[in-house]
């Protein structure tokens, strides 16, 4: 009841304090937010194997509202799945408030209780977000400091709980960040120097996180605190650019990796060297036993402490994407390149407006392990290679604008997917697919335009063959209607060689649109980011509406 | 709990009874494509116009949106002084693309990585691509969601708009 009244009275100040920043003449503060609601209505397809939702009708809604006034910020959202989306995890139905926050920043000092999300550098071991759409939401609950002792000095610190769906994980999670712009802290012992136009700049960084959660375990003994550390260090000039961080965790049995007792470890190098028309850049990545999560007991896409996207090109189109790769936390090791060249204007391949081509290639492999037989599960070498390939693709774009008005785009790529490891399934084995994709845009007059890919799958694995078509036409500033159809004409029971079509159009005036669409759904992975979720068949009529304000 | 979300709800009335229309862009921590930590309070043009255009690496409308404006950027800047930051939303996976991917195509936009989403919630933006005008007052008088190919025309109207409020 304390709590209650404390709380009830620290928010009752608000306005008081709004007041008072008004009189201070700061001005009255400001409201904004934004809306969003996607609802949906479920009808039966045994050829695609949409199935009967007892509702009918299912929604998935939320809104921000965010007071800003002077250095004082406070907000909330409110969200209601009534009842979630299909796809979406049961343990979201319900409404309700679950993020509320309030902020105060003092020149070098910003303080928020409540809510808030934080990322220590690429977040290999700290990473609070949200892919609303996805519905990810890892939000902190706790207080936050951010302090800026000196220049080019950048100190964070976080302690809280985690958001788990309409209540919080059981870990506590706390941790500290440091990073330091070299050339900012030159910059207060040598005041001539200016590191806005120096030519090169050194940012170093280290973070530190600990979670803690009781041992209630009748058999094993448990670490209640598990720590984790990171280092990385960034070279920036011109036209070169070096990226490296190193993880380390400690022993951190949990339900995920089989509740063995080795250590994790992280380590993401990235180089890239580009100049005006023209760039190449590298990466790689090993991750070993770096599932790391506030809950031992978390799985899925709970209550993540570390964040270990793909490293692989994130593909757009329906068919590219249809096997996206996801990062293996348990461990893997892989390589990306990428090299895209413009060919100018005038040149014999750029034509009269320039060519554009690009070529990726990436590749993911298990660790080289060797079970031992006891608690820590395994060893893994370091630098070599475990002989099972998990996802490799190599693609080609060329983006092309052949007059003004007609803009042609081509892909080709070439995919293995080891779909038993990624997905964590058995019996399909591994994906051989090549898929080509032609889209061309042709612009009709400054406001009306058309679109259309074409896009062709052959595989003789899982579903077989596929091919896409897309017809698009917008009209500027308000419009848009599109048809598409995905036929898996190649699969090997003929029952199922269904299309999936589907037509959809929409209005948008400034910030707000609303999507009207129709159709049958495929069963996949829908991703943002780089993160994925499946989404099961449907069928049905669907309606979205958002709005920022 | 139920006492709580009572007052919460009740502070944001009583907010919003307090609320002028001014629109300022909020002071947020991004990082600009050479690591440094850039606080949002410092876009400034010298009191002309600038455009805040968020957009990932991934999402085709937004790069198809940043390609037409490159074209039509200089005579843009030319005519009215505008500064475009590109805002770019690509967590870990591809932030270390953009800085390639933005010099192959030659943009000139200021580039500032918002990885964590930060200045995104800050400014209420939902999907992207999603656009701000801001006038040389600091004000955002205008913002728009999503992209199709000719939007670029009624941005640059509104731009006019802004640099010389008798047009229209």
């Amino acid at each position: 009841m304390k709590k209650v009244l404390a709380v009830t009275l620290f928010y009752l100040s608000f306005p008081f304090l709004a007041k008072a920043q008004e009189m201070n003449k700061f001005g009255a503060g400001e409201i904004h937010g934004n809306f969003q609601m996607m609802a949906q209505n479920y009808l039966v397809d045994s050829t695609i194997g949409a199935k009967e939702v007892s509702e009918k009708i299912r929604m998935n809604s939320f809104a921000n509202l965010n007071y800003i006034n002077g250095n004082f910020k406070a907000g909330m959202r409110y969200e209601s799945y009534e009842k979630a989306l299909l796809g979406f995890d049961p343990r979201y139905n319900g409404s309700d408030i679950t993020y509320r926050y309030a902020t105060y920043t003092n020149d070098d000092l910003e303080f928020t209780i409540g809510n808030y999300y934080e990322q220590f550098g690429s977040g290999l071991i700290f990473r609070s977000y949200e892919e609303r759409g996805l519905g990810i939401d890892n939000a902190m609950d706790g207080i936050r400091v951010k302090y800026k002792p000196t220049a080019g000095v950048y100190l964070k610190s976080v302690i809280g709980k985690q958001r788990f769906y309409f209540a919080k994980g059981e870990g506590i999670v706390r941790g500290l960040d440091a990073e330091f712009n070299l050339n900012e802290i030159l910059s207060t012992f040598l005041p001539e120097f200016n590191p806005e136009k120096a030519r090169y700049t050194y940012i170093l960084g280290g973070s530190m996180v600990g979670k803690y959660q009781a041992d209630n375990d009748p058999i094993r003994i448990l670490p209640e605190n598990v720590a984790a550390f990171a280092g990385r260090f960034n070279f920036i000039s011109d036209k070169f650019n070096f990226y490296t961080e190193y993880a380390y965790k400690i022993n951190d049995p949990s339900l995920t990796n089989g509740f063995i007792y080795k250590k994790g470890e992280a380590l993401f190098v990235s180089a890239n060297y580009s100049i005006k028309g023209f760039s190449l850049s590298a990466s790689a990545k090993r991750v070993d036993n770096m599932d790391f999560r506030s809950d031992r007991n978390a799985d899925v896409n709970n209550l993540t402490m570390s964040f270990l996207p793909a490293i692989s090109k994130q593909h757009t189109y329906a068919l590219p994407a249809f096997y996206p790769y996801a990062t293996q936390p348990l461990g893997e090791i892989g390589e990306q390149f990428e090299l895209s060249y413009n060919f100018k204007k005038g040149s014999m391949l750029g034509g009269k407006y320039g060519t554009l081509f690009t070529v990726n290639f990436s590749n993911a492999n298990n660790l080289d392990t060797t079970q031992t037989g006891n608690e820590q599960g395994y060893t893994a070498a370091f630098f070599t290679k475990g002989d099972i390939l998990l996802y490799s693709d190599l693609n080609f774009e060329v983006v092309k604008k052949i007059s003004p008005k007609l803009k042609t785009t081509y892909t080709y790529m070439y995919q293995v997917f080891n779909k038993d490891k990624v997905q964590n399934v058995s019996g399909y084995g591994t994906v051989f697919a090549h898929i080509a994709v032609f889209e061309m845009q042709y612009k009709i007059n400054s406001k009306k335009t058309f679109r259309a890919e074409l896009q062709s799958m052959r595989t003789k694995q899982d579903f077989g063959d596929w091919a896409v078509a897309l017809a698009e036409y917008t009209v500027s500033p308000h419009w848009f209607f599109a048809a598409l159809d995905q036929y898996n004409y190649g699969n090997a029971i003929v029952e199922k060689r269904a299309h999936y079509y589907s037509g959809s159009f929409g209005y948008t005036k400034n910030a707000t649109r609303f999507i009207v669409g129709y159709g049958k759904q495929r069963e996949g992975f829908l991703c943002v980011g780089g993160v994925c979720r499946l989404i099961p068949a449907s069928y049905g009529l669907s309606l979205s509406i958002s709005s920022t304000f | 709990m139920k006492a709580k979300k009572i007052t919460l709800l009740f502070l944001f009335i009583c907010a919003l009874l307090s609320v002028n229309a001014q629109n300022k862009i909020p002071a947020v921590n991004v990082k600009t494509i050479d690591g440094a930590t850039f606080n949002t309070a410092n876009m400034v043009n010298d009191g002309k116009p600038i455009i805040i255009d968020f957009w990932a690496t991934w999402c085709k409308p937004c790069v198809q949106e940043l390609t037409a404006i490159a074209d039509l950027y200089e005579d843009w800047q030319k005519v009215t002084g505008v500064k475009i930051y590109a805002v770019s939303i690509d967590d870990a996976r591809n932030s270390a693309r953009v800085k390639p991917f933005v010099n192959t195509r030659g943009w000139e936009y200021e580039i500032l990585l918002d990885p964590n989403a930060d200045l995104k919630r800050a400014l209420n933006v939902g999907d992207i691509p999603h656009t701000f005008l801001i006038n040389g007052k600091g004000e955002i008088i205008y913002q728009h969601a999503g992209y199709a190919p000719g939007d670029e025309n009624e941005l640059y109207e509104k731009l006019l708009g802004c640099i010389n409020p008798e047009v229209k």
